[in-house]
């Protein structure tokens, strides 16, 4: 799609390019075989050898080792490395710990996307309107956003621990035990936690979409009568259905991506395993137990699921 | 996977002046204005509790201790975050990790926007679909092997360089400097070309002197993602002089706390100076953060 509205725009440059461009050049071989401004070659180099380097030879990188037996050797000896096929996957397939890390992040979406979603679009469509004191809580919302994780974890886990603030307002009503340290209400914490962090990204990103809501479609909403809340579910969330389906993909990879807040909220995937995500797993089992073989399989198995769940948001989203 | 989705809201995004639904007055905004004030003490309350935390001299966590008593201040948390983790090595660290970045990011998405918006190649098309490409693949694949190339292969553990090259090139960079250049009348460069300028000597004194405001958006977008990352320096530190804020902080967290005497005022003073530079940077410059984000967001 961009490439496409790249080539529009490179085709109109060319149009208006060439008659000043043209007297002076001569259509030499050079031209020919690099286009009329070949230094552009040079230009984008460093940008695509490091892309080689740095994205897509690990890319492969991956595949391969999750289908060899790898370990990690000491630098410069030459070890075999032997093609195993699927033994990797088979191992981490029938290993439970896997498992229960694939249905942790399950927990943590469920609980986490929906509220993502929710909540950054009832907070755009109110700050979408005239109001006092507007870019003050569009910086509020977003604060949380640019700071660390790791400068957030240590207030949340003042506040949750078991004699924090969040117990002494509950008084009786604390859960025992408490929040972190309880395995069933550790993972609801952590997907709160993050949906708190992302939500300013995901208000601003609803933000430019409502700006493209044409306002006659609530003029005419608002000449048949249609209340706040009928007006809210008939235009706006139609509306803006392809930012959500934009919200539901990031929000879904960023939850894929958790490591931090369960290596430190939770203290390192706790309690009894019930904040494991895979990719602490990865780093557990590929980089603390030396079997980066069998990470880099659980890393495969966890692309291959986000991609299948965007797809289907895409077919959900994209249906009605 | 997620351009054409996008197209759209990143093209006309415009300031934020008049929101395109009528002003409502009246008793029918109060319940949206509650929702939102009620927001702005979710997210804003944690960072007053953090600030307040740090600087308690013993922890206070009953309801009144989130109110600043003067009997318990003292920077005291300060200097005991300082002596277990060397809050001046970290913060060296973590400039100088962020800097590297910056740098790159930004000459290398110069070059590449630039030659992508304003010239005509071989391998144009192809190198536009690469840098689309890179904004899907996901890090989690990237992390083992990365690590086995970078810290194994190439030796380039405890060092500036292995914490910076994963994170040296960012497409988003690129799409900024892009769509600047294209935004630019095509007349302005042909011009310089027919003066007989070279295209160095345009992307030098043209461009570059030109393109101020993209710039800045790059430099803010590029700094609060090294700065806050955790997990990449966390696995190529090994040393703690080496280590950034972010890990030395997150290392006392996980390890150190249990022996100190105020372990919640030593991690809500360090969370503080972790903090204070991301915000600050956002609230000075917030209208290029929103849009620069936005463009990344949309575009990629």
């Amino acid at each position: 799609m961009s490439a496409t509205s790249h080539d529009t725009r490179g085709s109109r440059r060319t149009a208006a390019g060439t008659p000043a461009g043209a007297p002076g050049t001569k259509p030499s071989l050079r031209a020919r075989l690099g286009g009329r401004q070949p230094i552009g070659m040079l230009f984008v180099s460093p940008y695509v050898v490091y892309l080689a380097a740095i994205f897509l030879y690990p890319l492969g990188f991956a595949v391969w080792m999750s289908f060899h037996s790898y370990f990690f050797a000491a630098p410069g000896v030459e070890v075999a490395r032997p093609f195993v096929g699927l033994a990797n996957y088979e191992e981490v397939l029938t290993d439970p710990a896997v498992w229960r890390s694939f249905l942790n992040i399950a927990v943590f979406l469920v609980i986490n996307v929906p509220l993502t979603v929710v909540g950054s679009l009832v907070l755009a469509t109110a700050l979408n309107k005239k109001l006092p004191f507007r870019s003050f809580f569009r910086t509020a919302y977003y604060i949380p956003y640019v700071t660390a994780s790791v400068a957030v974890v240590g207030v949340w886990m003042f506040l949750f621990n078991s004699g924090g603030l969040v117990n002494r307002v509950l008084g009786s009503l604390a859960p025992d035990p408490s929040w972190l340290v309880n395995s069933h209400l550790a993972m609801p914490v952590v997907a709160v936690f993050v949906a708190w962090k992302q939500l300013g990204f995901f208000v601003v990103l609803y933000l430019s979409a409502l700006q493209n809501v044409p306002n006659e479609l609530y003029e005419s909403a608002a000449m048949d009568g249609a209340g706040r809340l009928r007006t809210f579910w008939s235009i706006t969330v139609p509306a803006v259905r392809p930012a959500t389906l934009l919200v539901l993909i990031l929000a879904t990879i960023t939850g894929a991506n958790l490591f931090t807040e369960p290596y430190l909220l939770t203290n390192g995937g706790g309690p009894d395993g019930a904040t494991t995500s895979p990719v602490l797993l990865m780093y557990q089992r590929g980089l603390q137990q030396g079997h980066p073989d069998q990470a880099a399989a659980i890393g495969v198995i966890l692309v291959v699921l986000i991609t299948a769940i965007s797809l289907i948001y895409r077919r959900l989203v994209e249906r009605d | 996977m997620t351009t054409d989705v996008t197209a759209r809201p990143g093209g006309e995004r415009k300031n934020d002046g008049t929101a395109p639904e009528p002003a409502k007055k009246g008793p029918r905004s109060i319940g949206s204005r509650i929702a939102l004030l009620i927001g702005a003490f979710a997210f804003l309350f944690p960072f007053y509790y953090m600030i307040i935390g740090s600087l308690q001299k013993a922890p206070d966590s009953s309801p009144a201790g989130a109110f600043p008593h003067l009997d318990n201040l003292s920077f005291r948390n300060y200097t005991a975050i300082d002596s277990a983790i060397s809050l001046g090595r970290s913060l060296v660290n973590s400039g100088i990790f962020t800097g590297g970045v910056i740098l790159c990011t930004t000459v290398f998405g110069l070059l590449a926007g630039y030659a992508l918006a304003r010239l005509h190649f071989r391998g144009r098309g192809s190198t536009f679909a690469l840098v689309l490409l890179v904004q899907v693949v996901p890090f989690q694949l990237l992390l083992i092997p990365l690590y086995v190339l970078i810290v194994r292969d190439y030796g380039l553990a405890d060092s500036y360089l292995g914490m910076i090259l994963p994170f040296a090139i960012n497409s988003s960079a690129v799409f900024i400097f892009r769509q600047f250049f294209l935004q630019l009348p095509p007349a302005m460069f042909e011009a310089a070309r027919i003066d007989g300028a070279s295209e160095l000597q345009i992307l030098w004194r043209i461009a570059l002197p030109l393109c101020r405001p993209a710039l800045l958006s790059v430099v803010l977008l590029s700094f609060t993602g090294p700065w806050n990352e955790f997990l990449w320096p966390f696995l190529v530190t090994k040393k703690q002089e080496m280590e950034p804020l972010a890990v030395s902080l997150a290392n006392y967290i996980s390890t150190v706390s249990s022996s100190a005497a105020n372990p919640f005022g030593a991690i809500l003073a360090g969370a503080c100076v972790l903090a204070a530079p991301a915000v600050a940077l956002y609230v000075i410059f917030q209208r290029h953060f929103t849009s620069t984000d936005i463009d990344s967001a949309t575009k990629g």
